[in-house]
């Protein structure tokens, strides 16, 4: 079931257009990432889905409805640049923001005490955040933007500025808000997250989305049938046997274990190669070579081919 | 500054008040006359008490300490012949007062002499002496009203600087609170989830209520002290009402000299004269007028002040844009001093009728007599309320750009550019 939807955003600035046409679906219960290099123009479609800003042209939709104000208590947004007022104290601070969501003050109290408890921060509740260190302040921000149980969750960039313990956390609370049922958008430039926790995947550049799908199905779309092989040969290791299969590349030899690399012609199965290879020695390795999303996207990017020796 | 406020506020009530009253440290003067025609002339006061000394005025000056004296006053026979004989010697400045004082005794003797030795009696000038003393009234339905121009112009003057400082001190607060939440960028959280202008306009009126209350504050501490002063000492801030005296053409008899003495005494008293044009003031409605002004200035200009905020990244870069907003308000506060001196004139009218100007120009007119017509007080109003709306609704439409807004500072073609997105 579909619970996000954009129909061709647009959004123009004044010198230069944000979004050209922009669609996007988003499955309810999936992790959706927003690909894209600095400038494509993903804060601007976070921000038009938060509402912040309005779409020149296009439609939103939430399980089927418009996007209207009332969604604003169904999202939760942590914004890439983050921030608290500084003189403010914690616990205050975090009732305000809850009640800005639109909950009622006993009951933010009594989510924000499990929270706290959840991370063991009782303590932070009556300090400044002035006297938090910058990790300390993200963990505080993340409940914030859980804090009133939100079905949509979007993350600009969630990883940046987290310390790798911070930022495993985060990932733990991600899987378990999705395990819990919510739909969870982030963007990101860290494609080892995407491959991680993303379903699906929108790609955007230069304001237009040249990229969408599950994840899976673009890394087998982009594969290119190479494959890499180990094995022990029977007699010298001469991989000019195959070389009629396909362009054989990479090819190294340790005493009787030889291994290389082969993109098969279009013709050839893996089956073939296979069998192929039982003729030649004794098979220990037969892996397909995925392309990783990072290929992908400097791919896709740039516009050049998908470069072989960024292969795995 | 909440409990400073108050304390020099009544300050400003009581202060002149009691230097009109209280008296210096009372000085002793040595008189050597030789002349013995000011015997007893000099009026001792609580200010200054004159005796007649009969020594040398060697032995006078050399012994001022010993002998108890702060200054003499040697009046040597030559005088009659040469008026500016007369000296004085003291080791402290004695003040112009005093001198002043003595200056005009000896004259008036001198002439009383001079006259008498041309034959004319002293009695015959003094029937002949008028003095005159105008007392300004103005006319209002038919009645007399006395005016009182100084105290409007305190009052005035009081009322536009106060406005002046309150738009300035609450409207940067709300510009440096719009450029602390953009910096921060919680900015960005609160608006996904309300609105830009819900956020701006919240802080501009959070801010409204504390300076409302600040103010209550400040006229409530200020009434409790003046009031109390008032209450230890009540006769130094009664307002006597001087006895009415009958003028006849003959024969007054010594009660009613007695009468007209005190009469005159008291409408030439200057603490008096104070306390008679404060007691005339209308304070509540100008305390009304005050508070919508004060409000209703400070809407416009918190509106604009929160647009700059929102358009810059740091205090620093607020500068450019400053400018042509605190130009109309320190033009206001330069031309207080003519609206005081013309609260009718045209330029009056017309800088308190355009809103950028009128919370101020307007408290200035407000005290005089006669007073602003209602009309013109309504029309300002009107404005101003229409002002508020315009500048809040272009505020709002620059700040809900400028808060998302990093990096490079705009320039001002941007901010129009803004504007209509």
């Amino acid at each position: 079931m579909i619970y996000f939807e954009a129909q061709e955003v647009s959004k123009n600035f004044a010198n230069h257009r944000a979004l050209d046409n922009v669609s996007i679906q988003v499955k309810e219960q999936s992790i959706f990432g927003l690909l894209g290099p600095n400038g494509a123009g993903k804060t601007t479609l976070i921000r038009i889905i938060n509402q912040i800003i309005g779409p020149d042209s296009g439609r939103l939709f939430i399980k089927g409805h418009p996007l209207d104000v009332q969604h604003t208590e169904d999202i939760g947004y942590l914004p890439e640049e983050r921030g608290l007022y500084k003189k403010m104290k914690v616990g205050e601070q975090a009732l305000y923001l809850a009640q800005l969501k639109g909950i009622s003050k006993s009951d933010a109290y009594l989510r924000l005490k499990q929270w706290f408890e959840k991370f063991g921060i009782e303590d932070w509740w009556n300090k400044r955040v002035e006297e938090l260190s910058k990790g300390m302040q993200q963990k505080v921000q993340f409940i914030i933007t859980v804090i009133h149980a939100p079905s949509l969750l979007i993350f600009d960039e969630p990883f940046s500025g987290f310390d790798p313990i911070n930022a495993e956390m985060l990932k733990e609370e991600i899987l378990q808000l999705k395990e819990k049922g919510a739909t969870i958008i982030f963007s990101t430039h860290n494609m080892a997250s995407v491959e991680e926790l993303c379903d699906d995947i929108a790609l955007i550049n230069q304001s237009k989305v040249i990229l969408s799908g599950n994840v899976q199905a673009i890394k087998q779309k982009y594969s290119s049938n190479v494959y890499q092989l180990k094995l022990r040969a029977a007699q010298m290791c001469d991989v000019s046997n195959f070389s009629e299969m396909g362009i054989v590349s990479g090819f190294e030899n340790q005493s009787d274990l030889c291994s290389f690399r082969i993109e098969l012609n279009p013709n050839v199965t893996s089956n073939d190669l296979l069998m192929a290879s039982m003729a030649f020695g004794h098979v220990t390795s037969f892996e397909e070579l995925m392309p990783s999303m990072n290929d992908i996207f400097i791919s896709k990017v740039t516009g050049n081919k998908i470069h072989k020796k960024s292969r795995k | 500054m909440t409990i400073l406020g108050p304390i020099l506020m009544a300050a400003l009530f009581v202060v002149p008040v009691y230097l009109a009253n209280v008296s210096d440290q009372h000085k002793k003067i040595a008189v050597l006359d030789e002349t013995g025609l000011f015997h007893d002339k000099f009026p001792n006061s609580n200010k200054v008490i004159f005796e007649n000394v009969y020594m040398s005025y060697q032995a006078a000056s050399e012994n001022l300490e010993a002998l108890g004296y702060d200054a003499v006053l040697y009046i040597p026979e030559s005088v009659i012949n040469n008026p500016n004989a007369v000296k004085m010697s003291s080791e402290k400045d004695m003040g112009f007062g005093i001198v002043d004082l003595i200056e005009g005794v000896i004259k008036k003797e001198l002439e009383a002499h001079r006259l008498s030795l041309s034959g004319i009696d002293k009695k015959i000038l003094d029937n002949v002496n008028v003095n005159v003393k105008i007392s300004t009234y103005i006319l209002r339905e038919g009645e007399e009203e006395q005016s009182f121009s100084e105290i409007s112009y305190i009052l005035g003057m009081l009322g536009g600087i106060l406005i002046y400082t309150f738009i300035f001190l609450y409207g940067s607060q709300v510009m440096r609170g719009v450029i602390e939440e953009k910096t921060n960028r919680i900015v960005e959280v609160i608006v996904s989830s309300i609105k830009p202008f819900q956020l701006m306009l919240g802080k501009i009126v959070g801010v409204a209520l504390v300076g409302l209350t600040q103010f209550v504050l400040w006229i409530g501490l200020t009434a409790v002290i003046v009031f109390s002063l008032q209450q230890l000492n009540p006769d130094m801030f009664k307002y006597k009402e001087p006895p009415k005296v009958m003028v006849q053409d003959k024969g007054l008899s010594q009660s009613d000299m007695a009468q007209q003495q005190e009469a005159l005494q008291l409408s030439e008293s200057r603490s008096n004269q104070i306390l008679e044009g404060i007691s005339h003031i209308q304070f509540g409605n100008i305390l009304i007028v005050f508070v919508f002004y004060f409000l209703f200035g400070y809407l416009l200009y918190a509106s604009m002040f929160a647009a700059i905020g929102s358009a810059v990244d740091n205090d620093a870069d607020t500068q450019q844009f400053m400018l042509p907003v605190t130009v109309p308000l320190i033009l206001a506060l330069v031309s207080l001093n003519f609206v005081l001196n013309n609260p009718d004139g045209p330029v009056s009218f017309w800088l308190s009728m355009i809103p950028f100007t009128s919370p101020i120009v307007m408290m200035a007119r407000i005290p005089f007599n006669p007073p602003v017509p209602l009309w013109e007080i309504g029309l300002s109003m009107a404005f101003l309320i229409a002002g508020f709306i315009l500048t809040t609704w272009i505020a709002g439409r620059i700040y809900r750009t400028g808060i998302l807004m990093y990096g490079k500072k705009p320039t001002v073609r941007e901010l129009f550019k803004w504007m209509k997105y």
